[in-house]
């Protein structure tokens, strides 16, 4: 390309601006790990003591631990709750609904992704939880020895399920918006060609558009949960926190999340608790960045292969 | 055998295979009904959400609410509004919005009009991976970023702008990309043989076409991370009074207020106090939650009003 002057001036900042994203992704690596080096390199002696919010333990990762449990089980539970119902509301507007309706009804589930997450912590702590109260202690009662049902019930229904309830609404819209993309590029002739072997829709469905579809399924999901990892503050506003490795589900006190501990005790933490708590904002980004880089390279692989467009 | 079937075989036949396959039948409604379900189900936090906003919330919406601080209201107080959050909230978004707009629409151009090779793979690929950083590991970030510069400690409104930005600007490169696309190659050809420079091709020409769509694209930004609340509570902290000044001092912003009113949470009331309300934080939560409802949904609709009204007639 031959260009000069204002030309060539305009093509450098261009490709200025998009080398500046690389640049940006780095430097967020670079200061985290620079501002939680302090934590990395002191002693967890006196981490234990300087740090108010953490137990005895012998070193960073006793600290961290607990909390990457907590934030990876709070996101599965997200994730088993909305990933069904998803692909339902996909199914739905892609191949369901009538054609004329279709939008309209998609644009309302894309509603829910523009309410913000503090509405959703507010809802979910003075609407939703005194709902599901009776719920949960039924759950408890009657299916108690599922290990996830089991413990005493918490009597304000601050716990993990309500969490994962409210996580699975606000990583609903992502999940369906990209597994409806999927399912609208299914291929016509596979799909006529089940209907004309006799197939019933649900047939049609699940010879043609899922298999079609999985891959793009798969990374909706890892893109729901890669939202849900990160989700702060429905899990502030709801949770009532505690550091263990628990699958109790109903009960309080019991599992904490990465980001909703750093909102936490962020405003309060002295030098060394800050340090401490970047350190553990660095496990996060760097469990999201594993999950996205994974479900953008599946998008990106199936676009090559899929001979779909 | 011939391709024509008798009418009554057909039928027969269609009988037959009716009551073969019930099972497939019952399971193709079954799947229908789920399918239906589904829908239904989602719908019903949307619909609970927005109204228990709505009737919790316009109680307290008034005037007095939205041009009043916070400063000098303590306990159960009938007292205190918004005004200083929405100051808060304005300003960092527009700090925000004037970062990240030019460096993502000179990515959106640079991916569309110069991208080849490597590095624009390199950056389409990791500006969908920027999409899914955590809000708040994009606090901690501009934190750090700060920190550095400055000091530790740091709390002002421009650390949450640059929080904000690192959230903002994939979503900006997203949908300008989107919008580059869109304007015909024909166009760009039409100009360049013109004898145009290049550049004044990309301005002239694409930017203007795209303008409409550039604009739906970038107020859809804002509203996105307007309601952003994890950052800006460890960037720019909570404060009671007033402050304009983006680089000094903390500043209080909508969301932020909805989470600090709920943590509030009841006034123990003494019986005979005459100006207490037990549920003041939360009434004032739950009417800054609906401000900032009514905020987002009005970006929305301003967004898609701007594609109707500036979309070039001469496209398409």
């Amino acid at each position: 390309m031959v260009d000069k002057g204002a030309s060539r001036l305009f093509r450098w900042t261009a490709t200025g601006a998009g080398a500046l994203i690389l640049v940006v992704l780095v430097a967020v690596a670079a200061f985290l790990v620079l501002r939680a080096w302090p934590a990395l390199t002191t002693p967890a002696a006196e981490l234990t003591e300087k740090v108010s919010w953490m137990g005895e333990a012998t070193s960073l990762l006793d600290f961290v631990g607990p909390l990457i449990f907590g934030t990876i089980l709070a996101a599965a539970l997200a994730l088993v709750i909305a990933t069904p119902i998803a692909l339902g509301i996909a199914l739905f507007t892609s191949h369901y609904a009538p054609r004329r309706l279709a939008s309209g009804l998609g644009y309302l589930v894309d509603l829910l992704a523009a309410i913000p997450s503090v509405v959703y912590g507010l809802w979910g702590g003075l609407v939703l939880a005194p709902m599901v109260k009776p719920v949960w202690a039924w759950l408890n009662e009657y299916l108690g020895f599922i290990p996830f049902f089991a413990g005493t019930v918490s009597p304000t229904a601050r716990v993990l399920m309500t969490v994962g309830i409210v996580l699975a609404v606000m990583i609903l819209p992502i999940i369906t918006a990209v597994s409806r993309e999927v399912f609208l590029q299914t291929p016509r002739l596979h799909e006529e060609a089940a209907l004309a072997l006799g197939a019933t829709r649900w047939e049609m469905i699940r010879v043609a558009v899922l298999p079609f579809a999985r891959s793009g399924i798969v990374s909706a999901a890892m893109l729901g949960l890669g939202r849900a990892l990160g989700e702060t503050m429905a899990v502030l506003m709801i949770l009532s926190p505690g550091f263990l490795y628990s699958f109790k589900l109903l009960e309080a006190g019991q599992q904490q999340t990465i980001a909703a501990n750093i909102a936490a005790q962020f405003p309060e933490a002295n030098p060394l608790g800050v340090s401490a708590l970047i350190a553990t904002g660095l496990a996060l980004f760097v469990i999201t960045l594993v999950v996205n880089m994974a479900a953008r390279a599946i998008v990106a692989r199936r676009k090559d292969f899929s001979g779909a467009n | 055998m011939s391709a024509t079937t008798l009418p009554e075989g057909n039928a027969e036949l269609r009988a037959l295979l009716r009551q073969v396959d019930k099972g497939r039948h019952r399971k193709d409604r079954l799947m229908k009904g789920l399918i239906y379900a589904a829908f239904v189900v989602a719908m019903l936090p949307l619909i609970s959400v927005s109204w228990t906003v709505i009737v919790n919330g316009i109680e307290r919406f008034n005037a007095y609410f939205l041009t009043h601080s916070m400063r000098g209201v303590f306990g159960g107080m009938d007292a205190g509004g918004i005004y200083h959050a929405i100051i808060g909230t304005l300003e960092i978004t527009l700090a925000a919005t004037v970062i990240s707009v030019p460096i993502g629409l000179l990515t959106a151009i640079y991916l569309v009009e110069y991208g080849r090779g490597a590095l624009a793979r390199a950056v389409t690929f990791f500006v969908d991976v920027m999409t899914g950083i955590p809000s708040i590991v994009a606090g901690l970030f501009a934190y750090a970023l700060f920190a550095v510069i400055l000091g530790p400690g740091v709390r002002m409104g421009i650390v949450g702008a640059v929080a904000l930005s690192v959230l903002m600007i994939p979503v900006v490169v997203r949908s300008c990309e989107e919008m580059l696309r869109l304007v015909p190659n024909e166009l760009r050809e039409a100009a360049l043989a013109l004898g145009v420079p290049r550049w004044l091709v990309v301005i002239k020409v694409v930017l203007r076409t795209s303008i409409a769509g550039i604009g739906t694209g970038i107020t859809l930004a804002i509203a996105r991370i307007i309601g952003e609340t994890a950052p800006l509570l460890i960037t720019v902290g909570v404060i009671d009074s007033i402050n304009f000044n983006l680089f000094e001092g903390r500043m209080m912003t909508l969301p932020v207020y909805v989470y600090r009113q709920y943590s509030q949470g009841l006034v123990p009331c003494s019986p005979d106090a005459v100006d207490c309300i037990a549920t003041i934080n939360y009434d004032r939560a739950w009417a800054a939650a609906l401000t900032l409802i009514l905020i987002v949904m009005l970006l929305n609709l301003v967004g898609r009003l701007i594609t109707r009204f500036f979309a070039p007639k001469n496209l398409g």
